[in-house]
């Protein structure tokens, strides 16, 4: 037996894929109905409700940058995630490249999300 | 180099044949919905960097046929992945034991569902209260 035994990274990306889950299977259809339907299409909420005020306000509390950070990046950490291994299931191997992309896209997206709610001031 | 082309059964399509892995690869599906509805969020999030102009430009957007058809899309399939993800975590999760019995499948389906269902209300409510 090695004297070290190697960890495995699957467990972080497993927690990332299930937070992810959680949240999107929690909020998601929520969200799409608010972002996606309510407002451009102009019914259940005010007309200014996503109004650029509210939107910087929101992106400028800490409370607000934390939630926006939340959603993106673990939507994102899950889809990856999930993605990553169907890729077997529609005949591409999954190998370090493609575990490259999913996880290295994951983690761009990560970096520009934080970067623009930095950007956005405080 | 051996010239021996053995026949190897193609593996095209191979979860049409079973409703169960059709099931499967749509439940799967619903995660490149998660990806492109967070991607727009992302942009929108960086052109809310950019000023008021760029803003105003991403949300009218968001008007777009082509988009509204997409979100339309959207919330049906995450709707869908909030089904699948209570309905599968009974086996995900480890077993619950209450007053020495373990609480039954349907239980965690439901209450996972109550809670998505609550959340979703709570949102709302938390716009709506901070959009007046």
């Amino acid at each position: 037996m090695k004297k070290t035994l190697k960890r495995s990274n699957a467990p972080i990306f497993w927690a990332l894929f299930g937070a992810g889950g959680m949240l999107s299977a929690l909020l998601g259809p929520m969200l799409v109905l608010i972002t996606g339907l309510a407002i451009p299409l102009g019914f259940l909420l005010p007309a200014d409700t996503m109004s650029y005020a509210n939107m910087l306000a929101f992106a400028q509390n800490i409370i607000g940058k934390g939630f926006i950070f939340a959603i993106i990046s673990l939507f994102l950490w899950h889809a990856a995630h999930r993605i990553f291994h169907s890729l077997h299931d529609i005949g591409i191997h999954a190998g370090i490249i493609a575990k490259l992309i999913c996880y290295g896209g994951a983690m761009v997206a990560t970096l520009i999300t934080a970067y623009a709610l930095l950007a956005v001031g405080f | 180099m051996s010239l021996r082309r053995p026949y190897v059964r193609s593996m095209d399509g191979w979860w049409k044949k079973n409703p169960f892995f059709v099931e499967y690869m749509i439940h799967e599906g619903t995660a490149l919905f998660v990806a492109a509805y967070a991607l727009i969020l992302l942009t929108g999030l960086v052109y809310l960097s950019r000023g008021e102009a760029a803003w105003n430009h991403w949300l009218e957007g968001l008007t777009n046929p082509w988009y509204l058809a997409f979100h339309w899309l959207a919330l049906a399939a995450i709707s869908y992945h909030t089904y699948t993800w209570f309905k599968i975590m009974p086996r995900t999760m480890p077993p619950v034991i209450v007053g020495g019995k373990r609480l039954p499948d349907w239980a965690i389906t439901g209450g996972g569902l109550a809670a998505a269902a609550g959340a979703c209300l709570v949102l709302l409510a938390v716009v709506w209260g901070m959009a007046r």
